[in-house]
């Protein structure tokens, strides 16, 4: 079993009654809401966050692309990942991803794409979304007619830029090229594992599945309802002939860890709250931009992840009905133990992307709920899935050829024989205190 | 009535209502298509031959991943006309079909005898954006649509049903509709008519509903701006559906503009 530590970078001040003031966390949420002084700490304790889970082990640090929006402050996620390169070590940067059909032309992530493989020693997976109907027509204004049309084809031409070995010329609908020549290419050969996260448009699962890439469900409803887009995932490769590898399945879910069930009620629920009130509250015209999902997805009745429709499903719900429908796997270790288990053996899920980090949640409660998950329930975990092979989690350099980033030193720096002290000691300690 | 017409070797097989005979009429529907209930249609086959297609998409029409923008869209008619045997012909189109007829007229100056724009796109101006059609909720819409959005003419338009299957269903073809309309109108509905605009010969009627609230009549402005010969005329307690909302008026000012 593998655990990608997952953040969606909320803003974690969004105003009380946000819900009724405005429309939408997503696409027009009104610019004046956002302080870059609080952006400025934010990205900062968010980083510190990922790094820490490098440090507790965990396989993957997770980081997505979303726009114009409250809760996932990430436009460019490749930014992230740049930053975590150099101050991790071990684990995967799991970009879950760039939506390449908004990049033009979509060499532009090919190459971004090689550059975080190499400057990480190849600890890469790339993520391919579609995008959100949000961000790729209402922000972006692409089609939606066409999207999907035009994110083929980008996937095409990353794949053939990253493995073909000469130059050559690329004739496409929406991207015309000349020359195609990527300088630099990908460490991990013949490219990065490859991700595709996907909301439960069920084109997608055929197209993982005729690919060889694996599928994350990135569903905020939990494991309980994402076991009829798990179950549709697994009839489509099995109807394919494809393995049934619980590796080729990812899936997302916010847990939260606790001494005990009633301690994790007190701690986290009013950020769950924050996080499914305000984070979630999407106006119902952006759900679904007409064309962005195919009939055939409209008729398999999956419910969109935000919208009236999935407002509706959770208005009402307490902390109880969260955790006993499986938003949220909650408690003392012990129980959350169980339940992931549960969870993870009733989807059939080998990579685990979860969200420890929602909502409002502050830095010292974000720590608690990751030591408590990285000392008492991982380790119990970890054995699970141990007869299939991992095929989706990158190969890496050996330790031994891998570059070594000079060590932080704030204090002074020397040039040209002079001493300057480039910040003061106080200034890096009262950030993380604050 | 009801009638199939294959085109382009039958690439197209296209939908199409019928009535009356004299000269030719094409009727060009907008983003929310005909409704099966159109009794303007008839009321004008009393002077005309009215032919009023579904664009592909709409109705049982197909061959939607041949249409990608709106030259495409023109093309389509002026094949329709070809195979109808009409050269040219009167073209009325409405919203989203204003901007395709008057693609249609502009690109081929000979296909429009006269040209009827209804509350049409087409052109986009800054200080009067146009609403996001595409993200409107069916609840907001009446607003927009309508005059009187509580007129029982309003509320048959913006029925939803209770029934589970019949829902999913009309989603399922608005989704269709509006994913070709998106191919012309997405996410600004400007796709250079105003380049074009002034190739139109054709003496042009523009016709608004004076509480359009989806293409304000103020973008009646842009069209009489750019085409030659033009008239203007607004329907009173009519909004952006005129010939549903005033049927009597709305007939009145095509049949007289077409006859004149």
């Amino acid at each position: 079993m593998k655990f990608t530590w997952f953040h969606l970078m909320p803003y974690r001040y969004l105003p009380e009654g946000f819900k009724d003031k405005y429309r939408s966390v997503w696409v027009d949420i009104p610019r004046n809401l956002y302080d870059p002084k609080i952006g400025h700490r934010l990205y900062n304790d968010y980083l510190d966050q990922l790094e820490l889970a490098d440090r507790l082990g965990f396989d993957g640090l997770g980081v997505n692309e979303h726009h114009q929006n409250g809760y996932g402050l990430m436009p460019s996620p490749n930014i992230m990942a740049a930053a975590m390169a150099r101050r991790t070590r071990n684990a995967a940067l799991v970009v879950l991803g760039n939506s390449i059909a908004l990049y033009n032309p979509p060499v532009r992530v090919a190459e971004e794409f090689a550059m975080l493989d190499v400057i990480s020693g190849g600890r890469l997976v790339a993520g391919f979304p579609v995008g959100t109907s949000m961000d790729v027509n209402f922000c972006y204004g692409e089609v939606p007619a066409t999207i999907r049309e035009k994110y083929y084809e980008a996937h095409d031409l990353i794949l053939r830029a990253w493995t073909e070995p000469d130059v050559f010329s690329f004739n496409g609908k929406y991207t015309k090229l000349r020359y195609v020549n990527l300088w630099p290419k990908p460490l991990q050969q013949p490219h990065p594992p490859i991700w595709i996260p996907g909301g439960g448009s069920i084109e997608t699962w055929d197209f993982c599945a005729d690919h060889g890439h694996q599928y994350s469900f990135l569903s905020y409803f939990g494991y309980k309802a994402g076991k009829k887009v798990a179950d549709g995932y697994w009839k489509v490769m099995a109807k394919k002939g494809k393995e049934l590898n619980p590796y080729s399945l990812g899936f997302a879910q916010v847990i939260a860890v606790a001494n005990t069930d009633q301690e994790a009620e007190e701690l986290y629920a009013p950020h769950m709250d924050y996080f499914y009130n305000r984070c979630l509250h999407v106006y119902n015209g952006f759900a679904d931009a007409p064309g962005y999902r195919t009939p055939s997805t409209i008729r398999a009745g999956i419910v969109a992840q935000v919208g009236k429709e999935a407002s509706l499903r959770r208005e009402g719900l307490t902390w109880k009905d969260f955790v006993n429908d499986g938003y949220i796997i909650a408690g003392s270790p012990k129980t959350v133990r169980e339940r992931l288990t549960e969870a993870m053996k009733s989807l059939n899920c080998g990579h685990l992307m979860m969200l420890q980090q929602i909502g409002s949640m502050p830095p010292e409660l974000v720590r608690l709920n990751m030591e408590l998950f990285a000392r008492e329930v991982m380790p119990h975990m970890r054995g699970l899935w141990s007869n299939f092979e991992d095929k989706w989690s990158p190969k890496p350099l050996p330790d031994a050829e891998r570059a070594m980033p000079a060590p932080l030193d704030f204090r002074r720096v020397e040039t040209n024989g002079k001493t300057v002290h480039a910040a003061s000691p106080a200034a890096h300690e009262s950030r993380s205190a604050k | 009535m009801k009638t199939t017409h294959k085109i382009r070797d039958g690439k197209f097989s296209v939908e199409t209502w019928e009535f009356g005979s004299g000269e030719p009429l094409l009727y060009i529907h907008g983003a929310g298509g005909l409704t099966g209930f159109d009794p303007f249609l008839e009321e004008l086959g009393k002077d005309f031959r009215v032919i009023a297609p579904h664009l592909p998409g709409f109705g049982e029409t197909t061959g939607g991943e041949l249409i990608e923008d709106v030259v495409d869209a023109a093309l389509f008619y002026h094949q329709l006309m070809d195979e109808l045997g009409i050269p040219s012909a009167h073209i009325v189109g409405h919203s989203m079909g204003g901007m395709l007829a008057a693609e249609t007229a502009a690109l081929d100056v000979h296909r429009a005898k006269k040209l009827v724009l209804v509350g049409s796109a087409g052109f986009w101006l800054d200080e009067h954006p146009i609403p996001d059609f595409f993200a409107l909720d069916l609840s907001e819409l009446g607003s927009y649509l309508f005059h009187d959005p509580k007129s029982p003419i309003a509320q048959l338009f913006l029925a939803i049903p209770d029934d589970q299957e019949q829902l999913v269903e009309m989603y399922v073809e608005r989704t269709k509709r509006l994913a070709m309309a998106s191919k012309f109108l997405w996410p600004i509905p400007d796709r250079g008519l105003k380049k074009r605009a002034h190739r139109i010969a054709a003496p042009t009627l523009l016709l608004w509903g004076e509480s359009d609230r989806l293409v304000p009549p103020i973008y009646a402005g842009e069209f009489a701006k750019r085409i030659k010969n033009t008239k203007t005329e607004t329907i009173k307690a009519a909004g952006h559906l005129p010939m549903y909302e005033q049927p009597e008026a709305f007939i009145q000012a095509v049949r007289g503009f077409l006859k004149s």
